[in-house]
Formats: C-alpha cells, structure tokens, sequence
C-alpha cells in the first residue's frame, strides 16, 4: 500500500481525515 | 498581569506559531518540489546552502517559542489539558498534544536529520540518504498533524467550542 504522506495530497486529506475522526472522538468523549 | 499573560502571551503563542507552521509548509508545498527541479537542472546549491539553513534556523526557534508561550497561557490548567482532567479541557488538551508531537518531531527527527542532509554533521551517502527520507516523512507528518491541531486549538476558547463540540 502507497504511502499517503509521499503524495502532498495524501498528507492532506489524511490530516483531514484524523481531523475528522478526533472530532467525532473528542465530541463523545465530552458528551455532547 | 492578565493583559500580560492573554493579551500579550496569546497573541506570541500565535505569532511563533503562524512562523512555525507557514515554514513548515513552505517547506512541503514550496520547496520540496522546486528542490527536484533545482537538483534536475543543477540550481540546488543555492537552496541547500543559502536558503533552507536560514528557513531551518526561524522553524525551528518559532516552535520553542509557540510551545512555551503555549504552556503559559495553559498556566496552572496545564495538567487539565494534557491529562484531560476536565471536559472543558478535552479539546485544547488534543491540540496541545498534536502540537506537542509536532514539536517533538522538529527537534529530535526533523532536526537532527536536517544537520546530515546540509552537511552541518558529516555522514556518509547512505546516512544522507536515509535521513532524507526520515526527515521528508516527519514533516510530511507534521503537515498532516497541523490540521487537527489548527482545529482543535481556534475551536477550544468560550463560544467557539460551546458551537464547535455542543458543551
């Protein structure tokens, strides 16, 4: 499996994705 | 005092902070591919010896001076941040740890690897080669890491996180 981080692009859209996967974490962790 | 530590410590946290970052992407948007170019046409010297020490050298010092003026602002709730004791903390405290891996990668990969890449510290072609590499995937990595980070931290102050997280 390629790598993300070696595509600019990847990088992007994997931060993007951790973005989104912490803050559905952290939304529950608080309760809301 | 309260000027002082929020006004002042607030607005350094994101000056040095707006360096560190915009420099670490000119570094993976901006220079790592006029790097290619450079090296494909013979130019790179001027990068390599001019331009990335002096780059480095601001990086570098912008993320000691983010990271601490951070930790003062967190003052005596540092703990409930990083240990996320209380639920209005949860979020600043994964910003301050992104933020915290971020400054870990700079200092003990990025850095050290940066040195046998520039030849600050003599290394072989292998060395060169693989640091290279681990230095591109740390910062790759930090690119990646800034975005949750950048979320997290402009969305954890008063009527931002009440509208961001609901609580």
């Amino acid at each position: 499996m390629k790598n993300p981080l070696d595509s600019l692009w990847g990088t992007v859209l994997a931060g993007l994705g951790l973005t989104a996967v912490l803050y559905y974490l952290v939304r529950t962790l608080m309760g809301a | 005092m309260d000027f002082l530590h929020y006004g002042l410590g607030r607005w350094l946290h994101i000056v040095a902070g707006v360096m560190w970052v915009g420099l670490l992407y000119y570094f993976n948007f901006v220079q790592a591919e006029a790097m290619k170019q450079a090296q494909a046409d013979g130019t790179a010297a001027g990068i390599s010896k001019h331009l990335a020490p002096r780059a480095l050298l601001f990086f570098r010092w912008a993320a000691v001076v983010t990271w601490l003026a951070g930790s003062w602002l967190l003052g005596d709730r540092f703990d409930d941040a990083f240990l996320f004791k209380e639920r209005a903390y949860i979020p600043i405290g994964v910003g301050a740890w992104l933020g915290t891996i971020m400054f870990f990668n700079v200092w003990a990969i990025i850095w050290p690897n940066q040195k046998k890449i520039l030849g600050l510290v003599p290394a072989s072609d292998d060395e060169k080669a693989k640091a290279r590499r681990v230095a591109f995937l740390a910062s790759r990595l930090n690119v990646a890491l800034s975005m949750p980070m950048l979320f997290f931290m402009s969305a954890s102050g008063g009527m931002f996180r009440t509208a961001v997280f609901g609580a």
